[in-house]
């Protein structure tokens, strides 16, 4: 029995248009609604306390931001492909100590060596993450977890009770985050390089979109042929190798290292890659979003400063943008889905 | 030397053979899924292929796609370098045959074959473009990703296709309709020359087919073969010009479509030799409505099923896979809930979604997936018999293991169940005896209906004849059985009457004298009753 059916219309090339459009603008909204955020809380702040919008807070916001933005850059390609690194926290602590002990130890040692000592110990512990992960095939969660408590405790095997002091410390390098141009810091500035460099390196190149696809949907990843192994490793060693230089900056800020350096900080740095707009579950987001993020939770914490409200209240805060960022993201991501399923060839 | 040619596909003359499999052979363990499967595709057409559940398509499929490696026959792909790398000879398209092996998907893709799942998977957070490119993404300058290019591949290929997807837009919300459309697409862009769609309208609407039916005639019109895997004739009969019918795991026939009717394609695919039929069941006349199910409703899944099981009679529903019989099951014992209708068990409605109420009603259900669903792999073959009657094996919250060994070793000798100790893990049993296992447990409470969903798959030639003869006896007792089967034998052979469900609908009833396995299998189809 043949049937006869009614040639149906196919979807105008506007209604396709207007599928892909709705996604660029619903993107654009979430970063911008960080942006919205911050401004908000400068914008109240400012108006009790004046001295919140002056330069020297600016810059000191902007350095703490630097370090966690950095740290973000890292965690986001982490995350981007269904994995979370909570070990750089312990890294940043690692790396903060032996990398500073250098100073003490070789006298008038050039400070790009110390960087790359700070990279060098970061990098080894995200190889040792990347190996269990990828080839190990152990949850990152679980995986991340363990380093986290390992490193820590070889942390404080090797500090010990001592600690890095100030004075041990050459003054060109305690300068790195005081030093400005135009007002700027030099670190946000190259933080915001770098993060800038990150971000067009996960669209342009062939080696980030897979780690887009590779969260978006690990087994069509495997079925496309994907490097999948390979590129979980190095995001990982990449991660770990930024957490490293991040804690050698930490030493650079801090001046006074001892084993507790960094303690917490993993927590902070995936608050703000999800409060970024960055996927937890991964395939979506982006490293700018996530330097934003980092930029606001650095902003409430100076703004709860400011107005003189205790610092227990940031943890507090924190934790509920976190909330208010996956419920909107859940939210944002069904309706999305909806209003694409609907500019669908209409056939019915 | 490069065989392949990787800019404008040179359309190959209609008519030359793309792809030969001969004599192919596939065998999981004990269980040979596959013993002869030959297809010849050629160039601009479409072909069927054709089969019952269990008929070996999808471990042909499966070998086609390079995700399994045949033990036995040829695969030859004529013009494409070897699934190692071998190349010799000159190689153009249209000359020698070549064999070749696929060790893997990616030899596959290699060979220029793609395969179309009926449920595709993309990236939803990526691009209708970069799903296409995914991995091969066109380049310009410092290894960048070209994206111009990929948009303009992406589109051109929809032009050529004639649907007209925005490559741009994100994956995510897609229709399955449309997902297919992008893996077609995407196996263009490889410069697929075979594609195999595996029961792509299966979850398409009516208009939704029609595009796709525009899609492959376009593809014919371009030289490609389409291997085009259904259950509807009337599709078949639609878009195919040739058809390869498949029997128990072997080839049975192939020929033009031209010249075939539906009963024809039918008869081949169930048409073995009707083994002589175990007489109408000697036992006592069916006493009274145990279960009746009454306009059984559940959105998208199934509709207004209505059926009634008497007191010693053994009701077989039948159907593709697919058809919605399981969920039906599941619905009834309580599992799953129903939108509307009714459960009745011994004149006493049932409590909707509730398992707990079903047994106390006195239903037993003895699942498809006996590892998953049925047993606790873990536990001893003791505990999984006794798990169901743990209630009456002791007092006050305890379980006396005496009791517990007492019931299972009874039942064990009753149903001849093989095993070494009754405290061995019950997943060291045959799957034989694994399914008698979880048939003792639900024996063990004496049930007033016994639901049994595909009661012998993956079992022995000999203890399938056990299960049958139990359920036989079982029916005889009083029990009301339901058994759920997709093997025509099994069906005519066991059951008093049979139903057959067809896309969530009951299509048809047979008593035992007008069923017949051509009878069932053109209602499952949803051909008209074939007269006898």
């Amino acid at each position: 029995m043949t049937s006869v059916l009614p040639r149906p219309t196919l979807p105008g090339p506007d209604q396709e248009a207007r599928a892909s459009h709705l996604a660029e603008r619903v993107f654009r909204i979430r970063e911008s609604g960080i942006l919205v955020v911050l401004l908000v809380f400068v914008g109240v702040t400012t108006a009790v306390q004046h001295r919140f919008l002056g330069a020297s807070n600016i810059q000191f916001v902007l350095v703490d931001t630097a370090s966690f933005a950095l740290l973000a850059l890292g965690e986001t390609m982490v995350v981007l492909t269904r994995n979370v690194d909570l070990s750089v926290g312990s890294v940043v602590g690692l790396s903060a100590y032996l990398s500073t002990q250098l100073f003490a130890d070789h006298p008038g040692i050039a400070i790009p060596v110390v960087f790359l000592a700070g990279l060098g110990i970061g990098l080894a512990c995200g190889i040792v993450n990347g190996v269990m992960v990828a080839a190990g095939r152990v949850p990152s969660l679980v995986v991340t977890l363990a380093t986290l408590y390992i490193i820590r405790g070889i942390d404080i095997l090797i500090v010990g009770g001592n600690e890095v002091t100030a004075s041990s410390l050459p003054d060109s390098f305690l300068n790195i985050p005081k030093d400005t141009i135009l007002g700027i810091p030099d670190i946000a500035i190259a933080v915001a390089a770098l993060i800038a460099i990150g971000w067009y390196y996960l669209r342009t190149f062939r080696s980030g979109r897979d780690l887009y696809a590779i969260g978006s949907n690990p087994d069509a990843a495997r079925l496309a042929g994907l490097p999948a192994g390979r590129r979980v490793f190095t995001a990982f060693a990449v991660s770990g190798a930024i957490a490293g230089v991040a804690g050698v900056l930490w030493g650079a800020q801090y001046g006074t290292i001892n084993s507790t350096a960094g303690t917490g900080y993993e927590l902070q740095v995936v608050s703000a890659v999800v409060v970024g707009g960055v996927a937890i579950f991964g395939g979506s987001g982006s490293v700018i979003g996530a330097g934003l993020g980092a930029l606001l939770l650095a902003t409430i914490s100076s703004a709860l400063y400011v107005l003189g409200i205790s610092p227990f209240w940031d943890q507090a805060i924190w934790g509920f943008l976190l909330l208010v960022a996956i419920a909107l993201d859940q939210t944002i991501t069904e309706r999305l889905t909806s209003a694409l399923r609907r500019t669908r060839t209409r056939h019915e | 030397m490069e065989v392949r040619s990787v800019d404008a596909p040179e359309e190959p003359a209609d008519g030359q053979v793309l792809l030969e499999l001969r004599h192919a052979a596939k065998s999981f363990g004990a269980v040979r899924a596959l013993i002869d499967g030959s297809v010849e595709l050629r160039a601009g057409e479409v072909h069927a292929l054709l089969g019952e559940n269990g008929a070996g398509k999808s471990t042909l499929v499966k070998i086609l796609a390079g995700v399994h490696q045949p033990d036995d026959g040829t695969l030859i792909v004529p013009g494409r370098a070897g699934g190692d790398g071998r190349a010799g000879g000159d190689g153009r398209a249209g000359g020698d045959g070549r064999e070749i092996r696929l060790n893997g998907p990616a030899a596959a893709r290699a060979a220029g074959i793609a395969v179309i799942y009926q449920e595709p998977t993309l990236f939803p957070d990526l691009t209708v473009a970069e799903n296409m490119f995914i991995g091969r993404q066109p380049l310009r300058s410092g290894r960048r990703i070209d994206r111009r290019a990929m948009l303009a591949e992406a589109a051109a290929i929809f032009t050529r296709l004639g649907v007209p997807l925005n490559p741009s837009r994100l994956a995510r919300g897609l229709s399955i309709a449309d997902q297919q459309v992008v893996e077609i697409g995407k196996a263009l862009s490889l410069d697929a020359r075979v594609i195999v769609m595996d029961e792509p309208t299966a979850a398409l609407s009516a208009a939704e087919v029609a595009r796709l039916f525009e899609v492959v005639r376009t593809l014919k019109a371009q030289g490609a073969a389409v291997l085009f895997i259904s259950h509807r004739l009337e599709e078949v009969f639609t878009i195919c010009q040739r058809v390869t019918v498949m029997r128990d795991g072997k080839h049975v026939l192939s020929s033009d479509l031209a010249g075939l009717t539906a009963r024809d394609l039918v008869r081949a695919m169930v048409g073995r030799e009707l083994a002589e039929r175990p007489p109408e069941a000697a036992g006592a006349t069916p006493g009274d409505t145990v279960l009746d199910v009454r306009r059984l409703t559940r959105e998208g899944v199934f509709t207004d099923i209505s059926l009634a099981v008497r007191a010693g009679e053994i009701v077989a529903l039948a159907g593709l896979v697919g058809s919605g019989r399981s969920e039906v099951a599941r619905a009834i014992f309580g599992i799953d809930r129903y939108d509307a209708g009714s459960v009745t068990v011994s004149g006493k409605p049932l409590r909707k979604a509730s398992p707990a109420g079903s047994m106390a009603a006195g239903i037993g259900l003895v699942p498809e997936d006996r590892r998953q669903q049925g047993l606790v792999m873990d536990m001893s073959v003791q505990q999984n018999v006794a798990l169901a009657s743990l209630g009456r094996l002791g007092k006050g919250g305890l379980i006396r293991a005496s009791a517990e060994r007492a019931m299972a070793s009874d039942w064990a000798a009753r149903l001849a169940i093989k095993y070494s100790r009754l405290t061995d893990p019950v997943g060291t049993l045959s799957g034989g005896n694994q399914q008698k296992v979880v048939l003792a447990r639900w024996l063990g409470r004496k049930p007033a209906v016994l639901i049994v969903d595909e009661p012998t798959r993956g079992i022995d030639v000999g203890t399938k004849a056990e299960v049958h003869q139990l359920l036989t006896g079982l029916a005889r007792s009083g029990v009301a059985v339901l058994m759920i089967s997709s093997e025509l034998p099994e069906v005519l052979g066991v059951a008093d009457r049979v139903l057959v469900m067809r896309e969530g609908q009951l299509v048809a009833e047979f008593g035992h004298a007008d069923a017949s396995e051509e009878a069932i299998m053109s209602a499952a189809m949803g051909q008209q009753e074939v007269a006898q």
